[in-house]
């Protein structure tokens, strides 16, 4: 970006948001916000606390046990859904429904179902996670090109080649695209689960901070989430953009 | 079956032509529309025919089905004299848009279908080098399909039928997606192929010319529902240059005459 003639670095938008919010901060208008320098320094506090790193530890495993399984069952669904028109019928407005129905409001049920710990977060990780991979893989597996199945049957493939050799490949871009996705919605997943439970990992954290007003600490951790967020799904964009080379050759 | 004609040919003939292929009585219906109807025909071993005729008169239909990618309606297709089922190793398919996998590199590409037959890496690639180098690609590879023109692919999809060095080719209008220079070179290729492969080519193609250049034997089809209409076997001259072949008055009276009984098909 160019001003007054000058070229400003890529981040420099984000410099000028970052003086505003230590403006405001100082000005000492809200309680609600603490001047930015104080939460950084509270995030090297917090980043050092065994309590952060417990609750960092909790919240990771739900979130990567949620999303295997996520993966997993969405990969399959839409693999399911995209190959055989009886699945799609049967499943396809269910897998529609949830992925755009606020599926917080279920969050309660699921803790009726798996109790107040970590299966809970697991289960809200995968129900946020899950049907946007089972639909961009349906819509991958139904693009492929038929004479990719036909070329494989013809030098004498299996189902299971077909399966694991040639669709799940050839829906690489859709797949890789649906998990990105799934995991943005999974980091809301492990936060909205733990807030609900409220009584593990960050969740437990952000109700101790809002709850006494600790407000350096509560931005400092929203900061971190934010930046996990971000970090992952930039992570699965990377390698999606390795495999780009192949989507050109299809249509 | 017309007796076959004296022909000028650099190949030895065995002197029983033995039908790696025969049709029987194969029909094929899509819902109540009539592709094929009870086409007979006999495919001897060695010989390159070209299935020709106008589109939609199910040509394809009929090289899938011998491919065992389709199933028939009625009748039957054996190879070697056994009933076909399925897709099998004696039989390989030159697919008319390639069919290559973009994730793949050449090599992987030509090696597949021996990958499928569980053949060990090392042996694999071995053969699949060298029928890379055999279609003129040494030093592709690992390259990716898209790095590589129309007619580059289509060079590995032949390397990669006969990588499986199977008895019968089966090309569904292999010289259709490429340009008229590349056909022409193609064309010499297969020519040549021929010659040192002792394998038979069944190759389907909507061009007069092509078929008549190519074929020791040319089935015409007629549409709807798709007939044998006519068998011809070129006698054309092979030992000149392609200008010559080209220039030839057998090959020109050939396709001239395929010409006029096409033209009916026309609409």
């Amino acid at each position: 970006m160019m001003l007054f003639g000058y070229r400003l670095p890529m981040m420099s938008s984000l410099l000028v948001w970052c003086l505003i919010w230590e403006i405001v901060g100082r000005l000492d208008l809200m309680f609600l916000i603490p001047p930015l320098s104080s939460v950084v320094v509270a995030m090297v506090e917090l980043i050092q606390t065994k309590q952060f790193l417990t609750a960092t530890a909790v919240t990771l495993r739900s979130f990567v046990v949620g999303m295997v399984l996520a993966i997993v069952a969405g990969v399959a669904l839409g693999v399911l859904m995209g190959r055989f028109r009886a699945a799609d019928r049967l499943l396809g407005m269910w897998v529609n429904l949830f992925v755009s129905a606020p599926l917080s409001a279920l969050v309660p049920i699921l803790m009726i179902l798996f109790g107040l710990g970590d299966a809970t977060i697991v289960a809200t990780v995968f129900l946020f996670a899950v049907w946007i991979i089972a639909l961009d893989t349906q819509a991958g597996v139904k693009h492929i090109s038929g004479s990719l199945v036909e070329m494989s049957r013809s030098f004498g493939a299996s189902q299971r080649d077909v399966y694991l050799k040639i669709l799940l490949w050839a829906a690489l871009p859709e797949i890789l695209a649906g998990i990105r996705l799934g995991m943005i919605r999974g980091v809301k997943g492990v936060v909205i689960g733990q807030l609900l439970v409220s009584v593990i990992g960050y969740g437990e954290l952000f109700e101790l901070y809002s709850r006494n007003f600790l407000m350096e600490r509560f931005w400092a951790l929203t900061i971190l989430v934010f930046a996990f967020a971000i970090l992952v799904s930039e992570l699965v964009g990377a390698i999606e953009k390795r495999v780009e080379y192949y989507a050109g050759v299809r249509q | 079956m017309p007796a076959a004609l004296p022909r000028i040919h650099e190949r030895t003939m065995p002197a029983i032509r033995d039908n790696i292929v025969e049709v029987r009585g194969l029909s094929k219906f899509y819902g109540g529309f009539q592709a094929l109807k009870e086409i007979d025909l006999d495919f001897p071993e060695g010989e390159l025919i070209s299935l020709l005729g106008p589109s939609g008169c199910g040509k394809t239909t009929l090289l899938k089905m011998i491919a065992g990618l389709l199933e028939p309606s009625a009748g039957q297709v054996f190879v070697k004299g056994k009933a076909v089922t399925g897709p099998g190793p004696e039989r390989a398919f030159v697919f008319q848009d390639f069919a290559l996998m973009p994730w793949a590199t050449v090599l992987r590409n030509v090696a597949f279908g021996l990958e499928l037959r569980g053949t060990p890496k090392p042996e694999r690639h071995e053969t699949a080098r060298r029928y890379i180098a055999e279609v003129g690609l040494a030093g592709f590879e690992e390259r990716y399909p898209h790095e590589l023109s129309g007619g580059m692919r289509q060079r590995v999809g032949l390397a990669r039928a006969l990588a499986v060095n199977a008895d019968v080719l089966l090309m569904d209008e292999p010289f259709s997606a490429v340009d008229e220079q590349t056909r022409r070179k193609f064309q010499e290729d297969l020519l040549h192929l021929r010659r040192v492969q002792r394998k038979t080519f069944i190759f389907v193609t909507h061009s007069i010319e092509e078929a008549v250049y190519v074929s020791d034997r040319i089935v015409l089809l007629s549409r709807r529902p798709g007939r044998v209409s006519r068998i011809i076997e070129p006698d054309i001259p092979r030992d000149g240059t392609p200008d010559e072949i080209r220039r030839d008055r057998r090959y020109l009276d050939t396709v001239e005459d395929i010409w006029d009984g096409l033209k009916q098909f026309v609409d």
